[in-house]
């Protein structure tokens, strides 16, 4: 039976090493199978962490010859098998042992986005084209491979005052709900940081949903916030009002 | 006491976060009390994330002759008459309700032209009942759920599992945790406990369950003293991917059946024809599997052991509107587009009917301060649960069971946990590593070869025997399981202690079988084919007692008269 070598990470927080381990190929294999192997044949304390295997649930990420991908959805025989193929965990979080890390930090962000509200008086009436826009951002599986690619968490590490392209996406999916009666334009410029996207996409070509996150979610939000907060008639308008816009 | 540990003090502790788990919490919220959610993944990741075709509700959007009585006929008739009818009642009651209320809580189903929530047809329903969202139902109403829980104010604890539950005197006082990340040991303290942790079906090779999909919470109730009831009922969902070997078992929808498709066998015949002409494709998932096996076993399977299932003469765009999600899994994963050709498709197991014997109302055990919901509770679904049911049913049960915990735990007085009970659950979590030996992962791959192979779509009494004697082999040697490296988020260590649970599940499945002399829904016995008048009066319980698991039997609640009277046409 044919083998390919898996380098995978093996460490904890204080650091980490690759290890290699020959793993046997079996047809339509995908790499999560081969960690697997590792697990229950080579080294049975492997942490991965992972759930439907059905790319549904969004848990196992990792970065696989250095592309951000799903584990799950990965097939060995889509990569090159006459080098060892490496398997590392996601950059823009903090390594807890092997290939997990610890992304709670996601949720504390999810938790401080106002949740749907519904407008006064609706008749709970909707219609296919209405929910089409932001039925495509609840696509969304959480794999947070968007949040890791993302420059201003990967490269800066803006964490604390930036959300992210999935959160960005999550807003989209309330703003555009078309009974939602909430603005949360204020809360996506401040505490969200949606400026320091510079629109790179690189979040939309990782995402295994295939949601257009700068285009569909990123760009809209920051329209919304131009016409909020920069707009020269509603500047003027809340002058006169003596209130600051948005909520 | 229990300075040793950390410990968490609710009212209420809900033990999984799929749609039962979280619809419970919220519930118990609501009521005022203080909830702790423990889940043995991250948030969000519950199995409920799986669940594709949609939520059964008689809302009539599609089909207005649809009515709460039509639907509760079908489940009654779908579960083969075994089930609960006043669980299948207020089921099929409330369940409209309650997907109402989700779409109040910011879910977005599909839409009909009138702007209502859409509906499609499932099998073994009599109108178009599923409301969903294309094949992702599931995904919208965890997600939904688990915001609102989230911003109503429950405590989550992420990647932490139950491995006991701690009593006082008889009532249920707390549970005994480990958190997977460090290893470290954790003492919840609670009033009321509802487990909502789903299934068993890691037990088996062929599946289309997670790795949290261990029976933890049956386990352990069952320990504590709950009953088990109905354990010999385990669905095999009737198209699974088959090809290639590596995604095995993953779930091809029912909703592809929903939206047209069709079954052949490798000679180009539309098999169901034969063994169900008035419903065909869609005839109830007991039915539908144990054709394709069928067909398989006698020689008119597909090239890798299979039926095709085909939806490519509906039109492309169609195909990839309504199912995404199958179009990307087939295309990535074997290499299929299923707007142009067939899926190869067969039996994998996808659900457990039986589970924690519950009262209908409350979804109260037979423990005191112990409640439980969804699929890990037993009788909603009798003999065979039909598809669609299940969504539904976590959320109608869910509710129940929430609110009941809550006012369990408004009236509980103080309870005291004894530190012997958290030392002894200590001891047992520790002893792995201090133990020489072989490891988990050799007996998890026999217990799964077992049951695939003795424990399946059809039985009889020489497999069964066999298996309960490889059970336990097995158990012996689980008891003496060696773990290897730290208890830093050590996988091996964490399938030391799910492999306890799926062995105690594994016994109760192949007990029940063993006893139930008759075929009746998913359960099919070879040396006994047919319905047996007065088995179909008796629900088979699991209890524990001095260590010893112990089988009894129930009779099945009678429907009152004007139930009855529904089915008054039926042979």
């Amino acid at each position: 039976m044919a083998e390919v070598v898996m380098a995978v990470n093996r460490g904890d927080a204080s650091g980490g090493k690759t290890v290699e381990y020959k793993v046997p190929l079996s047809p339509g294999m995908v790499v999560l199978d081969a960690l697997h192997y590792i697990q229950g044949h080579l080294s049975p304390d492997f942490a991965v962490r992972w759930n439907c295997k059905a790319g549904r649930c969004g848990s196992c990420s990792a970065e696989v010859n250095g592309k951000p991908r799903l584990t799950c959805k990965t097939r060995m025989d889509s990569l090159p098998q006459d080098k060892p193929i490496t398997v590392l965990p996601l950059k823009a979080f903090p390594v807890i042992k092997d290939l997990v890390t610890d992304v709670s930090w996601n949720y504390e962000v999810n938790r401080k986005i106002p949740a749907f509200s519904a407008r006064p008086g609706t008749n709970w009436k909707m219609y296919q084209k209405d929910v089409d826009r932001p039925q495509e951002f609840r696509k969304c599986i959480e794999c947070f491979l968007c949040q890791n690619v993302c420059h201003v968490l990967r490269d800066h590490g803006k964490h604390a005052e930036y959300g992210g392209p999935r959160y960005f996406v999550r807003v989209a999916g309330l703003e555009m709900h078309p009974l939602d009666g909430l603005s949360r334009i204020k809360g996506v410029r401040n505490q969200m940081g949606i400026g320091l996207c510079n629109i790179t996409k690189c979040c939309s070509e990782v995402c295994p949903e295939e949601i257009h996150i700068t285009d569909n979610a990123i760009i809209p939000l920051k329209e919304r916030v131009v016409d909020q907060f920069y707009d020269p008639l509603v500047w003027i308008a809340r002058k006169i009002k003596g209130s600051e816009s948005g909520s | 006491m229990t300075e040793k540990f950390e410990v968490h003090e609710h009212d209420v502790l809900v033990i999984g976060a799929g749609g039962a788990g979280l619809r419970a919490a919220i519930e118990a919220l609501n009521c005022g009390a203080t909830v702790g959610v423990v889940c043995k993944s991250l948030l969000g990741k519950a199995h409920t994330v799986m669940a594709e075709g949609g939520v059964a509700a008689s809302m009539g959007n599609v089909d207005p002759a649809d009515s709460w009585k039509t639907h509760f006929c079908d489940t009654m008739r779908g579960g083969k008459f075994l089930n609960n009818w006043r669980m299948a009642q207020l089921h099929a009651l409330e369940s409209p309700e309650r997907v109402r209320e989700l779409e109040q809580w910011g879910a977005l189903f599909d839409r009909t032209d009138a702007g209502e929530i859409m509906q499609r047809a499932f099998g073994g329903h009599t109108f178009k009942r599923l409301c969903h969202v294309g094949d992702r139902t599931g995904l919208e109403i965890i997600r939904t759920l688990q915001d609102r829980g989230v911003h109503l104010g429950f405590d989550v604890y992420m990647e932490c599992t139950v491995t006991r539950l701690l009593k006082d005197g008889d009532k249920i006082a707390g549970a005994f945790a480990y958190w997977r990340e460090q290893g470290r040991f954790v003492v919840f303290k609670a009033k009321a406990i509802v487990i909502a942790t789903g299934g068993i079906g890691k037990a088996w090779k062929v599946t289309s369950n997670s790795w949290e999909y261990t029976g933890d919470g049956l386990a352990v109730a069952c320990e504590a003293g709950a009953e088990l009831m109905d354990m010999e009922f385990v669905q095999f969902h009737p198209t699974g991917m088959v090809w290639p070997p590596g995604v095995q078992g993953i779930l091809v929808t029912e909703a592809v059946r929903g939206e047209g498709g069709i079954l052949r066998n490798r000679l180009g015949e539309r098999f169901m024809e034969k063994y169900d002409p008035k419903r065909m494709e869609l005839s109830t998932r007991d039915v539908v599997a144990r054709s394709i096996y069928t067909e398989v076993k006698e020689g008119r399977g597909t090239e890798h052991g299979g039926a095709y299932l085909d939806i490519s003469h509906k039109p492309a765009e169609y195909v990839k509107r309504k199912l995404p999600g199958m179009f990307h899994q087939f295309k990535e994963l074997a290499d299929v587009d299923i707007t142009k050709g067939p899926m190869e498709v067969g039996p994998t197991l996808h659900y457990t009917m039986g589970g924690i014997r519950v009262e209908a109302e409350t979804g109260a055990a037979t423990v005191p301060g112990l409640f439980a919901a969804g699929e890990a509770a037993a009788g909603m679904h009798g003999a065979n649960r039909l598809g669609g049911n299940s969504l539904s049913d976590l959320l109608v049960f869910g509710k129940r069971a929430g609110a009941a915990a809550a006012g369990h735990a408004k009236n509980a007085g103080a309870l005291k946990v004894e530190q012997a009970h958290i030392d002894d659950a200590e001891r047992e979590m520790l002893a792995p590593f201090e133990r020489t030996g072989e490891g988990p992962y050799e007996i998890h791959r026999e217990l799964q070869d077992t049951l695939q192979k003795l424990v399946g779509i059809f039985r009889n009494e020489d497999d069964l025997k066999e298996a309960l004697e490889k059970i336990a082999t097995l158990k012996t040697r689980a008891a003496k399981v060696h773990v290897d490296g730290s208890r830093l988020f050590n996988p091996g260590w964490h399938l030391a202690r799910d492999l306890q649970s799926m062995l105690t599940a594994a016994e109760a499945v192949t007990r029940c079988a063993l006893a139930r002399k008759e075929s009746r829904g998913a359960h099919s016995r070879i040396d006994f084919p047919n319905y047996d008048a007065e088995w179909g009066q008796k629900n088979n319980i699991i209890v524990k007692e001095n260590g010893e698991m112990k089988l009894r039997e129930r009779p099945v609640p009678q429907m009152p008269e004007d139930l009855k009277q529904l089915f008054a046409d039926d042979k």
